[in-house]
């Protein structure tokens, strides 16, 4: 898994966005994930304690936003979220089908101390 | 909100995306047309490259290579020179996917002005290849018939995104349990309209369809 690399990314992101608002320190940072993104929190939380020491970030906690994935056929236009394994159409059963949502990968905002 | 809290709204990965850019640029720049090349170990990526090399050969395609490896070796670049074009080896140091860095750091290693078409071969490995963007014009994913029918299933994101799927290993069909429709209804779900090739790097079967695709993107 490339948790060690997202989660370089993720203390890049915050640093910069926190030294731009000129913090003393960053608090918290609030990560939105989508289903479809492969990420695993624990992993992602075992690597910031270590990389994220002797910055703005240090001892900061993350807060992971999980949001479904929504899906639409493209046979019918029906919408319908994903549950756990990926299934055609439950109106038409037709397999042509396209996220709509499910992919967010984001850094959505940080706390700061001034 | 409180007043302590800062809207950002900046996708993680965006480094990455933004230096696969600049990875794109540098091939447009060349003319160079450049695939990234996905498929779990054992699929058949060096075999297919090298059948490519010598189904291109004749036309005077020159090609380049850059390996993704995750361990020190050169077995994979050692066969793409001994096929007569040039190879570049990353090793990722463990990491399970080549990312934009590293690419970068592999196309300065590499003379791209005599090349039509480089092909990058990712590390062996489904799931995290299809998060990190390189800069190539396609992905191309290599499903072998001996991984099994349910792999769009359980690895959905490498088959969304990508441009053509090849099906390797067609000779051996006759000795296992694959059900093609299973499998292509879980690719269909993912990518309507996919652009499959079905091949055998042993027997050479599908060959032809694929190199005449890859040749008129070349010529673009």
């Amino acid at each position: 898994m490339h948790e060690l690399s997202v989660t370089e990314s993720v203390l890049e992101i915050a640093c910069k966005h926190g030294e731009k608002a000129r913090a003393k320190k960053v608090t918290d940072i609030f990560l939105v994930i989508g289903k479809l993104s492969s990420i695993v929190d624990d992993s992602v939380q075992f690597y910031w304690d270590f990389i994220s020491k002797g910055t703005l970030c240090e001892g900061a906690t993350l807060h992971f936003k999980r949001i479904p994935a929504e899906l639409i056929c493209l046979d019918c236009d029906h919408k319908y979220t994903l549950d756990d394994e990926l299934s055609p159409c439950p109106r038409c059963g037709s397999a042509r089908i396209r996220v709509i949502s499910g992919d967010e990968f984001n850094l959505e905002s940080i706390e700061v101390q001034r | 909100m409180s007043e302590n809290r800062i809207k950002i709204v900046e996708k993680i990965l965006n480094a990455n995306d933004r230096l696969a850019k600049a990875n794109r640029q540098k091939f447009d720049d060349a003319g160079v047309y450049a695939i990234n090349l996905m498929a779990s170990p054992g699929a058949g990526k060096t075999s297919f490259i090298i059948k490519t090399i010598e189904g291109l050969m004749a036309d005077g395609v020159q090609i380049g290579v850059i390996e993704g490896d995750t361990a020190p070796v050169t077995i994979d670049s050692d066969k793409i020179n001994a096929a007569g074009m040039p190879a570049i080896q990353i090793n990722t140091g463990g990491d399970c996917h080549l990312d934009a860095v590293m690419l970068e750091n592999a196309i300065d290693q590499m003379n791209l002005t005599p090349l039509d078409l480089v092909i990058i071969e990712n590390v062996g490995n489904l799931i995290c290849p299809a998060a990190f963007e390189l800069g190539a014009h396609s992905k191309v994913v290599i499903a072998s018939i001996p991984e099994g029918d349910d792999k769009p299933y359980k690895y959905p994101n490498i088959y969304r995104g990508l441009e053509v799927l090849i099906i390797n290993k067609t000779d051996l069909l006759p000795y296992i349990d694959f059900d093609m429709d299973y499998f292509r209804k879980g690719v269909e779900m993912l990518n309507p309209g996919l652009t499959t090739f079905a091949v055998s790097c042993k027997t050479g079967e599908g060959f032809d369809e694929w190199l005449s695709w890859l040749k008129a993107k070349i010529s673009k």
